[in-house]
């Protein structure tokens, strides 16, 4: 029997798994999160208001499928690597916890769903308590039922803000604003062609849109919240108009006082696994993503991706590359009638994809609302001053002589940034995102591993 | 319903929060401390460790990712 390994349990990857055990493969999920769902689902079973699952019903669907599998929550994948078969090693338990089992999952294709993470453009005053991503804010309220803030301000870019602000005011924050980056030209020109692409889509984000009428969220195109300020924790937020490039237009500054801003300008894949299973990248610094062909297969033939690590295309699009990659990492063919479905998802959702990019992709100007001592790396404090004194270095170098990227998250929440100012500073950025480990272990954990 | 000491001040949060979702729910949005100043959550989902707190003298936890269990004693966590 074919063995197929799934990594991560989100839109893409239960549909990958739902896939392959229709073909009657012998189907292992491992996803790191204490439940399924990914971001799209993350719930909990007690806690989670209702009002704030989309397609519910789809997921209870997917998640009876994998009754035929078996499947390691709390389980982070540390090490991938394929040779005439594909090995996963993953700690399993309470996270970050002391006493984990470790998995070693043999299969003869693997799936990568391992789905994206928010890109937060950094700002003054960014690492102010109160200052969250997008991301961030949607999880506390969805999981946790919790707010950081009692007025918040959401800035960023893309229809992902809308949800968020939904959620935030169902949670009991007051939305202040919803500031999105792109100015309302760039909205007109990335949505109003041809509408019927945004099928599915659409009644959602018309939910959010009455959502946000109905709580008096006001929704601001062309703005974004440029500096934080506060002692000790977020007290208010500058908000500037932008122009096309994203530049703040000066004279239009206006303090707003607030608990909380949520930061979200878009997605960056979680490239890890991908990378150390040694498939081929495409894309430039800021926007690189899996290569996939018609098949969802990687330039690994037992490798197949699927989802956010391919594209930011939302969940729907996740749904149908991973059943795509899923019926043929089992074995099945692109030509089978059983694909039919999925095949016109992803190409209606492949178009999607390139309009929001069109509508909502970063543009470089946003730069400038950056002070030379702004922290741009979080973990290791690095000022954007220190990054560009070093750009024109190769990227060790780089990261040696300023320490951007060398902290705990491995420069996953400043890289874009990095690059971009690297760029921008006449440098040549190349790479960031290159990790020996995949997830976060202990070495107590890792040393115990040696010998086997 | 369930209990923890942060700092050895008591917190209660619902069962199956996490323990940045029981220091949020209770108001405290701050539990360590970087280079440049307090912390809490920033991204929420275990990328960007900016949340790590010491839980029951195991360091290096992230607080976003790790559900909170009764009777929890967590200190924060100073990077100078
Ligand atoms: C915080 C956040 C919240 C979001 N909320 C929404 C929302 O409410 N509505 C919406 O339309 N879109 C939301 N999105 C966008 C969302 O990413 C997609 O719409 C959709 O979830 C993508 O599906 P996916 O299967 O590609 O990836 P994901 O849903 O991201 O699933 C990837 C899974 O892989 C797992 N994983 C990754 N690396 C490892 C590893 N090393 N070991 C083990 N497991 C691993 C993760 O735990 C995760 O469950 C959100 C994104 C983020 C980052
Ligand atoms: S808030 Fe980012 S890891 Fe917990």
């Amino acid at each position: 029997m074919r063995r197929v390994a799934v990594l991560g349990g989100g839109p893409a990857g239960l549909a990958a798994a739902q896939a392959a055990l229709a073909l009657g493969a012998e189907v292992t999920l491992v996803d790191e999160g204490a439940g399924l769902g990914g971001q799209f689902w993350r719930h909990h079973d007690t806690i989670t208001d209702p009002r704030l699952t989309h397609g519910r019903a789809r997921f209870d669907r997917l998640r009876g499928a994998l009754e035929q599998a078996t499947v390691h929550t709390g389980a982070s994948v540390w090490s991938a690597d394929v040779a005439a078969s594909v090995t996963l090693r993953a700690f399993a338990g309470s996270a970050d916890g002391p006493s984990r089992r470790s998995l070693a999952i043999e299969a003869d294709a693997v799936v990568v769903a391992t789905g994206a993470h928010d890109l937060a453009l950094p700002v003054p005053g960014w690492t102010l308590p109160g200052v969250t991503t997008a991301g961030a804010a949607q999880a506390l309220a969805k999981r946790d039922g919790v707010t950081v803030g009692r007025r918040t301000i959401v800035s960023g870019s893309g229809p992902f803000l809308l949800p968020v602000a939904q959620s935030l005011a169902l949670t009991g924050s007051q939305v202040v604003g919803v500031h999105e980056a792109s100015t309302v030209r760039a909205l007109a020109a990335g949505w109003l062609p041809r509408p019927w692409q945004l099928a599915g889509k659409a009644g959602e984000l018309v939910e959010y849109v009455a959502a946000l009428a109905r709580h008096r969220i006001p929704y601001r195109p062309g703005s974004a919240v440029v500096r934080v300020l506060g002692e000790s924790r977020v007290e208010a937020a500058v908000v500037a108009s932008l122009d096309a490039a994203w530049r703040p237009i000066p004279g239009t500054e206006r303090e707003i006082v607030c608990d909380a801003v949520a930061l979200g300008h878009g997605f960056t894949p979680r490239l890890e696994a991908a990378l150390s299973l040694g498939c081929a990248i495409v894309g430039e610094h800021g926007a690189r993503f899996v290569a996939v062909d018609d098949e969802q297969r990687t330039s690994n033939p037992l490798v197949f991706a699927a989802g956010e690590v391919t594209g930011i295309g939302g969940a729907d699009a996740a749904l149908a590359e991973g059943a795509i990659a899923g019926f043929l990492a089992a074995g099945g063919s692109i030509d089978d009638s059983r694909l039919r479905g999925p095949l016109a998802v992803r190409r209606r959702m492949r178009a999607f994809a390139a309009r929001l990019e069109r509508a909502h992709g970063i543009r470089q100007g946003w730069t400038d609302w950056l002070d030379d001592d702004t922290v741009v790396c979080r973990c290791e404090g690095v000022a954007k001053q220190a990054i560009e004194q070093s750009s024109h270095a190769p990227m060790r170098a780089m990261k040696l002589a300023s320490r951007a990227g060398l902290g705990p998250c491995q420069g996953r929440t400043c890289g874009h940034a990095v690059e971009e100012i690297m760029a921008q500073a006449g440098g040549r950025p190349s790479g960031f995102d290159r990790r020996p480990i995949l997830a976060p272990i202990r070495l107590g954990e890792l040393a115990g591993q040696s010998g086997d | 319903m369930i209990r923890i000491t942060v700092d050895d001040e008591r917190f209660e949060g619902r069962d199956g929060q996490t323990i940045a979702g029981v220091l949020i729910g209770a108001g405290r949005i701050a539990w360590r401390t970087a280079q440049t100043g307090e912390r809490g959550v920033f991204c929420g989902i275990g990328v960007c460790h900016d949340c790590l707190v010491t839980v029951n003298g195991l360091s290096g936890v992230r607080a976003c990712q790790r559900a909170a269990s009764d009777g929890d004693v967590i200190e924060r966590e100073v990077r100078a």
